[in-house]
């Protein structure tokens, strides 16, 4: 409507039109230049600001689930650190009761060998043997002189050959003694080496305990770290959470692949249970397909109470709270459902394969002319893949029970993964929006000089006519104030005071 | 998720299982022309219920019956199944029919007279008594009806939204005739079939029931 007005202000010269309406255009834009570029810039600069109180709430938005983050990391990772250190300690315990328990009797064992090892030294101690009494007797009459008599030698000589009788009989006793303590000593070595068993296994229990005692102690380590809330052990939590997060995601994939070839297994036999032409309300689901997805979840359902009370999870805090002998009925009562389901799953996978089988047969027949099915010779070993989906349809049910612990882990980690994940998204917007700030601002700035760009005829006139003016009463612009940028306000007050040069040299 | 289904569906507070079962099961009666058909000439008849056997899912219904007579009557149904939902009952099921089906192309002979409005009208009462929303007749015959005189066979038939295929092939030698005639039969039970609020289809290929059937 504009442009209609603009083409017909003198009739029959369109071109004239629109050359007077440019003129008298740009006239009002020269004359409202001051508060045109104002107004550009005060929309801009509001437009900014807001876009930076924005971000700001955001990052206070973003601190705060950081903290939150944090929170809930530190309390996990104490948690964790608790339960790692309590089982460790219940394992010192049973290795205590277990090996330093039979240590009084190794005690007495120890001292018995002992005493008997000391028996047997004293035994074996060597005792010179005693002259006989005699013997000075007859040194006193072999000291007397024979005097050349021979009935004193002969005396002398009965003496000696005595004398050498006692010695024989003695040095004999001698050599027996000695054979004796030889055996003592023989004897010995058995206990010995008894000894030196049990002190063996002594300083294995002794050195298993103390390696326990090194984990447990850096265990604390880490314990006292988590407490004292510092950045390390937060960097550590975090780390280990998105390892367990992405670990326990594969697994979780690879159970539900588990799950999927167990639906298939019995979702076809359950057609005979529950009807092949049921479906779900108003929709196109099978109902056997639904009753089998039922037995399944049901299943894992069942295996999240197993690993509960086995205690490798702790998902249900109720069942933790349990007494002992409850949690031991109630596991026994799980189990064997379990087992029942395994079972009846076995049944349908088998039933599957007889299906599958008389199907195919009568696919057959109603593809043939004949009602005579033609006899088909089955292959040797036929069996194994019909034993195969049994064993599958069993143990794939209690395979499923252990899905509880990358389960836990899963739901444990997501929280801090996610929270993190929140940060990051968070950060993102910030920058974004602090783009999108200086983007407007900067888009400002150039509309004013566009703006000048159009009213440069004007503007040129006024520089030749007023040069001195424009050049020594810049307009003062006054800056807005944003507190917690102040080095972008210098930057932008100094900008505004800039401006006028700028326009002096257009 | 199916926890979360069998909750969804006790929320609406319907009938979880088995409310579709009577709306989306289809029932078929299959109508032989006796007149038409002979034994050697009944390969065409057993192609097509060897496919409906193949198609028909377990609940769903299944009759066989030859227009012979003057007069329509029980005795000209050769077999009436409705399956069972268990899928290996079911399969002997079909198994049974197929036997009987085999027997009655050994005995199948020529007739002279054809009671086919007696044939649709016992089809519609059974399809009716299937109670499902599916019905389908399926007509071996030339349309011709050559009934006994003090019959009356001109009214109006109540189809309840069956839908009637006209299966026939052409076997005359005089075909130009034939056809004629019969082109004039067809029209005419077109505009019964619809008059009497039943869907009306004309095929001359077994493929075509693929597009009925599936």
């Amino acid at each position: 409507m504009a442009f209609d007005i603009m083409n017909n202000l003198i009739e029959g010269e369109p071109g004239l039109s629109i050359a007077i309406s440019l003129i008298v255009l740009i006239l009002v834009m020269y004359i409202s230049r001051q508060p045109a570029h104002e107004i550009i810039l005060s929309i801009t600069r509001s437009i900014r600001n807001t876009l930076r109180l924005m971000a700001r709430s955001i990052m206070s938005a973003e601190k705060a689930v950081q903290a939150k983050n944090r929170e809930v990391l530190i309390s996990q990772g104490k948690e964790n650190a608790e339960r790692f250190i309590e089982r460790e300690f219940q394992r010192v315990a049973v290795q205590v009761n277990r090996d330093l328990s039979g240590y009084p009797s190794l005690q007495r064992d120890l001292k018995d060998q002992i005493t008997r090892i000391d028996d047997d030294y004293v035994g074996s101690s060597e005792v010179p043997p005693q002259p006989p009494e005699w013997l000075k007797a007859v040194e006193a009459v072999a000291s007397i002189p024979d005097n050349g008599s021979p009935v004193v030698a002969k005396i002398l000589n009965d003496i000696h050959i005595t004398l050498k009788k006692s010695l024989d009989v003695d040095l004999q006793e001698y050599r027996r003694a000695n054979r004796e303590r030889h055996n003592l000593l023989k004897k010995m070595m058995p206990h010995w080496r008894s000894v030196s068993d049990s002190l063996d296994s002594v300083e294995k229990k002794i050195t298993g305990i103390e390696q326990r005692s090194v984990i447990l102690d850096s265990q604390m380590q880490e314990y006292e770290e988590i407490q004292n809330n510092t950045d390390h052990a937060q960097r550590m939590l975090s780390e280990s959470n998105l390892t367990q997060f992405i670990i326990s995601g594969v697994v979780l994939c690879l159970a539900v692949v588990g799950m999927y070839v167990n639906f298939h297994l019995v979702a076809m036999p359950m057609e005979e249970v529950v009807g092949a032409s049921s479906y779900l309300g108003s929709s196109s689901i099978k109902a056997s397909d639904v009753a089998a997805m039922f037995i399944i979840s049901i299943e894992v359902i069942l295996g999240l109470f197993l690993m509960e009370l086995v205690g490798l999870t702790r998902l249900f805090p109720v069942i933790n709270q349990l007494e002992d002998h409850k949690r031991k009925t109630i596991f026994w009562i799980v189990l064997s459902f379990i087992l029942l389901l395994a079972g009846l799953e076995a049944s349908l996978a088998y039933m599957r394969d007889i299906l599958v089988a008389d199907k195919l047969a009568l696919s057959q027949l109603l593809s043939g002319s004949s009602v005579v099915p033609v006899e088909v010779v089955e292959p040797p070993l036929y069996w194994i893949p019909s034993v195969g989906q049994m064993l599958m349809g069993f143990i794939l049910p209690l395979v499923l029970t252990f899905v509880a612990i990358p389960l836990e882990l899963f739901i444990h980690s997501i929280r801090s993964v996610g929270g993190q994940f929140v940060v990051w998204l968070l950060q993102l917007v910030v920058s974004m929006i602090r783009f999108l700030a200086s983007a407007v601002y900067g888009l400002g700035r150039v509309l004013v000089n566009v703006y000048d760009l159009v009213i440069f005829v004007p503007l040129k006139i006024e520089s030749v006519f007023k040069p001195e003016k424009a050049h020594k009463k810049p307009k003062k612009l006054a800056p807005v104030i944003i507190k917690d940028q102040p080095e972008s306000q210098d930057k932008q007050a100094q900008t505004l005071q800039e401006k006028p040069k700028l326009m002096k040299d257009i | 998720m199916s926890l979360l289904l069998l909750a969804l569906a006790a929320c609406t507070g319907q009938d979880v299982i088995g409310k579709l079962d009577q709306q989306e099961k289809r029932a078929v009666y299959v109508l032989v022309d006796a007149s038409d058909y002979d034994n050697k000439e009944f390969a065409d008849v057993q192609k097509v219920l060897r496919y409906l056997l193949k198609t028909l899912q377990p609940g769903e219904s299944l009759a066989l019956a030859r227009i012979d007579s003057g007069s329509f009557s029980e005795e000209d149904i050769v077999a009436r199944m409705t399956f069972d939902i268990r899928p290996s009952l079911s399969n002997a099921q079909k198994r049974a029919f197929l036997q009987m089906l085999d027997n009655f192309s050994k005995q199948a002979r020529m007739s002279e007279e054809t009671d086919i409005t007696g044939g649709v009208l016992q089809a519609i009462e059974y399809l009716n008594d299937a109670g499902t929303r599916s019905k389908h007749i399926l007509l071996f015959s030339d349309l011709k009806e050559e009934e006994r005189e003090d019959h009356v066979r001109d009214f109006r038939v109540n189809f309840s939204g069956a839908n009637v295929v006209a299966m026939y092939t052409d076997k005359s030698k005089n075909k130009e005739t034939i056809s004629k005639a019969y082109a004039k039969r067809l029209v005419h039970w077109q505009s019964r079939v619809e008059q009497g609020m039943g869907n009306w289809k004309q095929i001359s290929d077994l493929e075509q029931l693929d597009a009925i059937f599936k």
